[in-house]
């Protein structure tokens, strides 16, 4: 009778084990085939490098939103890599222990701030400020940029601190004893040790500001076109999804699933990655 | 020429500490920014009555409820799907290919982001099961957005677990599944809350996955077949249809305290975890 419970629990464990595969799997599934064969029939590369995006008679080129989240990612991560990266530097080896048991949670803290929070302080804040001393309609590149630049750096701080604490002490001291300042011994000896982990920790960001949504609608002013300024209104291909997914039916939601094909792949193939650069180091995670 | 490294050292902490402290100071102007425009509106009446005129006047109450049933019952869908994926990477298999392979499951399905979700949960539960906006549609796709951290705590706090907790519990006859249920689960208990109260965190702020699945009702749920409207959900439409910047600001408000404290707990309750381990 015991026997059998204990074959039961394995059994169940086993099949309950692969919920996050099998989600993942399913996800994948679903997106592509209610996106993949409306690329086919439209024509991959009409696809994603025709310009007109015009679902109403039948125009569908991403490329001014491909281009749109290029920018504004490439920007976000302009602002959040080295801010982030510095602040883990800084609080894994200049700060005081007590004082970074402070900070850190309160950085932390970040990432639990609901994105439309970040998108309305956009809107209230930094949009009218960049209309004032920039021009443009405030509501741009830059101001998507600058609120996924911020919003990203809970993870390139998180992961680039563990990498860095991953680093073995003896690694510090050797520079150390060999008469390195403490800065020298950082930017010799511990960036160069938790190279990957960093490196990894940006291109997990990466994939967060790509995906980012709610909070760039808010910002970026939703116009479909190539931007040729950092104050130019633009729309991503996430926003393109969320804005026009509650009325869109037929033709004009397979183009939508599309959009979240292309956004899926790009992501998937970032997180891939940046997962394989974590396992260079030792296999720790 | 040289540059001495006694300078390039004052210099290299002069400006990473800016850095830093330029990311606090951004932090505590957004949490101030929220408070100080909305805490005014936040009164007993806003929290406890239903909004009027699509939430241009009136409260927030059943987007309250809303925020407190969501993430609930997508814990409860995740919880045992995610420890138990955990006892099994940890007490039941060793490194093998499909460990591997399960575990990047996970780690693929942590970064994918909401809008994914949202499409996915709207074609999968609310068009082909049919059904619908609601409660339930939503509550399923969270849950499997907040599965990989279920998964990596619970399978953290089960690791800490000292072997030799393992090996007496074994010596005294019981069996692996025995073991796991009184020995194992409930010492790795604490860094398991931990995991849900983050899970419950992001399920608070999340807004894409559920505007797409839950929908945005602003009717009391009376069942889980019912739509419901998250805070979330509730101040991205007050903000983004410029309805009432007042009860967005208040609603935000209301968001940022539920999301600090929720915070504060799985902090405190980590920190508690972690005292207990390493006496």
């Amino acid at each position: 009778m015991r026997l059998n419970g204990e074959t039961v629990a394995k059994g169940v464990l086993t099949v309950v084990a692969f919920s996050a595969l099998a989600s993942l799997l399913l996800i994948a599934v679903f997106i592509f085939k209610e996106g993949f064969p409306f690329m086919l029939k439209v024509g991959v590369g009409d696809f994603l490098f025709a310009s007109t995006w015009n679902p109403q008679v039948g125009q569908y080129g991403i490329y001014p939103m491909i281009v749109s989240s290029l920018y504004v990612t490439f920007g976000a991560m302009l602002i959040g890599a080295p801010l982030g990266i510095a602040g883990a530097i800084f609080m894994n080896e200049f700060l005081p222990r007590p004082l970074m048991r402070v900070i850190k949670p309160t950085i932390e803290l970040l990432a639990g701030i609901p994105s439309v929070v970040f998108g309305f302080l956009g809107v209230m804040v930094l949009a009218p400020f960049i209309r004032t001393h920039l021009g443009g309609p405030g509501l741009s590149v830059l101001a998507a940029s600058v609120i996924l630049g911020v919003m990203v750096l809970p993870t390139v701080i998180s992961i680039s601190s563990d990498a860095i604490g991953a680093v073995p002490n003896s690694y510090r001291e050797g520079a150390l004893a060999l008469g390195a300042t403490r800065w020298q011994s950082v930017h010799m000896v511990t960036l160069k040790a938790a190279r990957s982990g960093i490196i990894a920790s940006v291109i997990l960001a990466m994939g967060r500001a790509l995906g980012e949504t709610m909070a760039v609608i808010m910002v970026a002013g939703n116009t479909v076109r190539i931007p040729h300024a950092v104050t130019d209104p633009v729309r991503t291909l996430t926003a393109n999804i969320a804005l026009e997914m509650s009325n869109a039916t037929g033709m004009a939601r397979e183009a939508l699933f599309a959009t979240g094909v292309v956004l899926f792949v790009v992501i998937m193939i970032l997180n891939a990655i940046a997962l394989s650069a974590m396992k260079g180091r030792g296999g720790k995670r | 020429m040289r540059v001495p490294p006694k300078f390039t050292q004052s210099l290299a902490v002069l400006v990473l500490g800016a850095a830093t402290l330029l990311t606090v100071v951004v932090l505590v102007f957004i949490i101030a920014f929220v408070l100080v425009k909305g805490l005014p509106g936040v009164t007993w009446e806003f929290l406890s009555s239903p909004p009027k005129d699509m939430g241009k006047a009136g409260g927030i109450l059943p987007t309250l409820v809303g925020t407190v049933l969501l993430p609930l019952l997508a814990i409860a869908i995740a919880l045992p799907l995610g420890v138990g994926t955990a006892v099994y990477l940890t007490e039941y298999t060793r490194e093998n290919p499909l460990t591997r392979a399960l575990r990047f499951g996970t780690d693929c399905l942590a970064g994918i982001p909401s809008i994914i979700f949202g499409l996915f949960g709207f074609i999968f539960f609310v068009v082909m099961l049919k059904m619908g906006w609601c409660l339930l549609s939503g509550a399923l796709t969270l849950a499997i957005m907040v599965l990989p951290t279920i998964i990596r705590t619970s399978e953290e706090a089960i690791r800490s677990v000292p072997n030799a907790y393992r090996e007496v519990s074994f010596s005294l006859g019981a069996t692996r599944w025995e073991t796991v249920l009184k020995v194992v689960l409930p010492n790795a208990l604490p860094g398991i809350v931990t995991g849900v109260i983050l899970g419950i965190g992001r399920s608070i702020g999340e807004t894409a996955a559920v505007i797409f699945t839950a929908g945005s009702s602003l009717r009391m749920p009376l069942s889980v077949f019912d739509s419901v409207r998250t805070m979330s959900v509730h101040f991205y439409i007050l903000a983004r249809e410029g309805i009432s910047n007042e009860n967005a600001y208040a609603t935000a408000a209301v968001l940022i305290i539920s999301v600090v404290l929720v915070n504060l707990a799985a902090y405190s309750m980590m920190h508690r975890f972690i005292a207990k381990r390493s006496k």
